[in-house]
């Protein structure tokens, strides 16, 4: 026996020395660190995990995630980012939480056991929400790249961070569209997750705000595919608008079932349904309705056609939704890790809060609560199988003297990049201010559920 | 008024499509007393599989009604092979183990197929070509489509269909007796087997059906689609009675109504207090009150014991 396993050793010797010949005109620095070549660099592995849904209705928009974090990875490998001395190799750890926040908290835990230095993700605001507690205590910093829920990032994290307007802004933004477009009434449906549970009720204040009569509310699930009886409840109160929170994979369907039951009134919904996937589940039920999507369209941003070039021609299919948030996302994490010259959280945590990333979305800039500064908000509609682009609202200062800065060519860019931080300086204080407010006003909300709750458990 | 009329219709097509389904899980269950938990996926294969075929013959410029029919068998057939394979792989060699062990291999089939079709077709959703022409009537204020009016007529006709087979056909008593005791079936010189098989491929079939026209209907296929579909139709059985052929009907059509008026009228009811939402928990309150009044089901017989 003995001898036997000793003659094994040998043999994985020798082929082990055999394979470090095949390699001899390329040293690995892993191996060797302590080579005294010049050309042996140690390399320091970075490990980032990254979480959407792989399986479950919204693995499409899971997969389009991992894209772009992939595209993000391989090209900071290509780059040879050099951090602390040495060359960051990126790794992807990606995980699937089924969009299902138990699960969403299961991988979390996976992910810092792991030691992951950085996470980019989740998808839902629903997962990442419980995972984001769990992030906070390792002390790893996290950014996802679509996640809008306030309360994300309200919860007093350090470590939370988002690259995308929130739902209060979107809420908003939607909401004095909606008013704009002279609707007078509307029916809200929603999905009961975070997200669409969050994005519907901050539409209905601004709708109220606005002067919007709400006439239904009615509620279904992420899961479901049939919306008829929600639908002819809808049709009686008839409602000129109807508002959904929640995704494309309803969504769609939803606007199809609609036409079905002869209801005239428009669709409208927020980024969960402002997809290609819309379009192609609604059919021609899609025409004429309007979505919005936080940040602005890519075409009309610098790096956005490139981007998109790059994304197509390397997986094969065309950008779902959030792929260049979540790309953005991890280009901060590799920027602020750069700039704090060290991977290990405890380092480079206080410089993600310090990023002033031009990105492909945006310029990214994170308040004191770790939300996008300024995020603007672009309303599309469906016209002709495609997304047609019609405005964008709010946040937009920054935005649009950085759209100035693209037409006027590099010289005038620096100006105008310095008149953004100028412009943005100044918006800074009234945002802040606003934000304290709304964060007053749902600690209200917050109180008045908490008294409800305990005189029904009185009761 | 035309609104409860539209959620009568709502409920009425929603539960055809409930009852086609169920009676898979009805005949499995009145002749083997095992509950096929992966039925909801052949349905979903059978929907996956005729959008691959339509979808591949509309574009070889065939037309939509050539198109979907082809669809429609290759689906049945698709689904039959995978009904009589199922039972062959994972039930067979069981049969006469202790009585959870097919019950695991169900639902793990399930998530054999789910996974298997989740790398066919991909997580995408999936169109299902527009086959039938979009047709609205309009009755006393209610919409509904020539494809609802299709699928209740269809579900109606094969129901029918499996009623003649089971109570007029040697089969069909082939399959009545083996219900009652297969030993002695056996005995009798019914091969057993082949009527287990039978039932399988049958409820495939029907499977298969509902599954072609729950794509009809949404238009949306997804590799997940089975499971929920699968766990209405079986409540509908449980409801009607499981085992029981015109309970399974009778259990999906109530159910698809019980949802359809739950979901529009519970918030009314409840002044507010519940929403939309609780339309699942309406159904499933209807279920556990029939089953501590009648245990075995609206139409289900007294007998022992079966898991």
């Amino acid at each position: 026996m003995q001898a036997k396993l000793s003659a094994i050793a040998l043999s994985v010797a020798a082929v082990l020395a055999l394979g470090a010949c095949g390699k001899k005109e390329e040293p690995k620095p892993v191996a060797a660190p302590a080579a005294p070549a010049p050309v042996a660099k140690p390399v320091i592995v970075v490990k980032l995990g990254h979480v959407a849904p792989m399986t479950g209705p919204q693995a499409h928009l899971g997969k389009d995630n991992e894209y772009g974090a992939r595209l993000a990875v391989e090209e900071l490998n290509a780059q040879g980012l050099e951090i602390g001395g040495a060359t960051a190799k990126f790794e992807l750890l990606a995980e699937d939480d089924a969009a299902d926040p138990k699960q969403g908290a299961i991988v979390a835990q996976k992910l810092v056991d792991a030691k992951v230095q950085g996470v980019v993700g989740h998808l839902n605001s629903g997962t990442t929400i419980p995972a984001s507690k769990l992030y906070s205590d390792a002390g790893i910093p996290q950014i996802s790249g679509s996640a809008t829920n306030p309360k994300y990032t309200q919860q007093g994290f350090a470590t939370a961070f988002r690259v995308m307007a929130n739902d209060v802004q979107q809420g908003k933004a939607l909401g004095e569209f909606a008013a704009k477009q002279g609707f007078k009434t509307v029916a809200i449906v929603d999905d009961r997750t975070a997200y669409g549970q969050g994005l519907a009720d901050e539409f209905r204040k601004a709708a109220e705000a606005a002067g919007i009569k709400v006439v239904a509310t009615e509620y279904t699930n992420d899961k479901a595919t049939d919306f008829k009886a929600i639908l002819t409840k809808i049709k009686s109160k008839k409602p000129d608008l109807v508002f959904y929170g929640g995704m494309d994979a309803q969504g769609g369907p939803m606007a199809k079932q609609m036409k079905e039951l002869g209801i005239k009134a428009r669709f409208l919904g927020g980024d969960g349904v402002c997809t290609p996937e819309f379009i192609k589940l609604g059919g021609e039920a899609s025409e004429g309705n309007y979505c919005s999507l936080p940040g602005m369209p890519l075409e009309k941003l610098a790096k956005g056609p490139e981007f998109k070039d790059k994304f197509t021609k390397k997986f094969g299919t065309e950008i779902q939704l959030y792929a260049p948030y979540v790309y953005d996302a991890v280009m901060v994490m590799a920027d602020s890790m750069k700039r704090a010259n060290s991977v290990e959280p405890a380092r480079f945590l206080p410089e993600v809060g310090k990023t002033s990333y031009d990105g492909v979305t945006a310029l990214i800039q994170f308040d004191q609560f770790g939300d996008l500064k300024g995020g603007a908000i672009s309303v599309y509609q469906y016209k002709g199988g495609k997304l047609e682009y019609l405005e964008t609202l709010g946040g937009g200062v920054a935005e649009a003297v950085k759209e100035a800065a693209q037409a006027t060519g590099d010289a005038a860019k620096a100006v105008a990049s310095a008149a953004a931080d100028a412009t943005k300086d100044a918006v800074k204080a009234g945002t802040e201010a606003g934000k304290e407010a709304v964060k007053a006003g749902a600690e209200a909300v917050k109180e008045a559920a908490d008294a409800t709750k305990s005189a029904v458990e009185k009761k | 008024m035309d609104i409860f009329f539209q959620q009568i219709i709502n409920g009425l097509v929603q539960g055809s499509i409930y009852s086609l389904v169920a009676l898979g899980y009805t005949m499995v269950y009145g002749i083997m007393g095992l509950i096929n938990f992966a039925h909801g996926e052949v349905v979903m294969i059978g929907t996956l599989v005729t959008i691959t075929v339509a979808s591949l013959l509309i574009k070889a410029g065939l037309p939509l009604a050539v198109a979907g029919l082809a669809g429609l068998v290759a689906a049945v057939l698709v689904c039959m092979t995978l009904g009589w394979f199922l039972e062959r792989v994972a039930y067979r060699p069981l049969r006469n183990a202790p009585r959870l062990t097919p019950l695991i291999t169900a639902i793990g089939m399930s998530i054999v197929l789910q996974n298997v079709a989740m790398i066919v077709w991909g997580r995408n959703y999936l169109t299902f070509p527009a086959l039938l022409p979009k047709i609205n009537f309009e009755v006393a204020g209610a919409h509904f489509t020539a494809i609802q009016v299709m699928i209740v007529v269809v579900s109606g006709l094969t129901m029918a269909g499996l009623v003649l087979l089971v109570y007029r056909t040697k089969l069909g008593m082939a399959m009545r007796a083996t219900a009652q005791n297969p030993q002695v079936a056996n005995l009798m010189g019914v091969n057993s087997n082949r009527v287990i098989s039978a039932a399988f491929v049958i409820g495939s079939a029907l499977g298969a059906l509902a599954g072609v026209m729950v794509g009809t209907y949404y238009e949306i296929a997804h590799y997940q689609m089975g499971f929920m579909l699968g766990l209405k139709a079986f409540t509908a059985a449980v409801l009607g009675g499981i085992g029981n052929l015109a309970g399974a009907m009778a259990g999906g059509i109530l159910l698809g109504i019980i949802e359809a008026l739950g979901a529009g009228y519970i918030g009314d009811l409840s002044g507010g207090f519940l929403g939309s939402h609780y339309q699942d928990i309406f159904a499933f309150i209807v279920l556990i009150v029939v089953l501590m009044f009648k245990p075995s089901g609206l139409f289900g017989e007294k007998t022992g014991d079966r898991a």
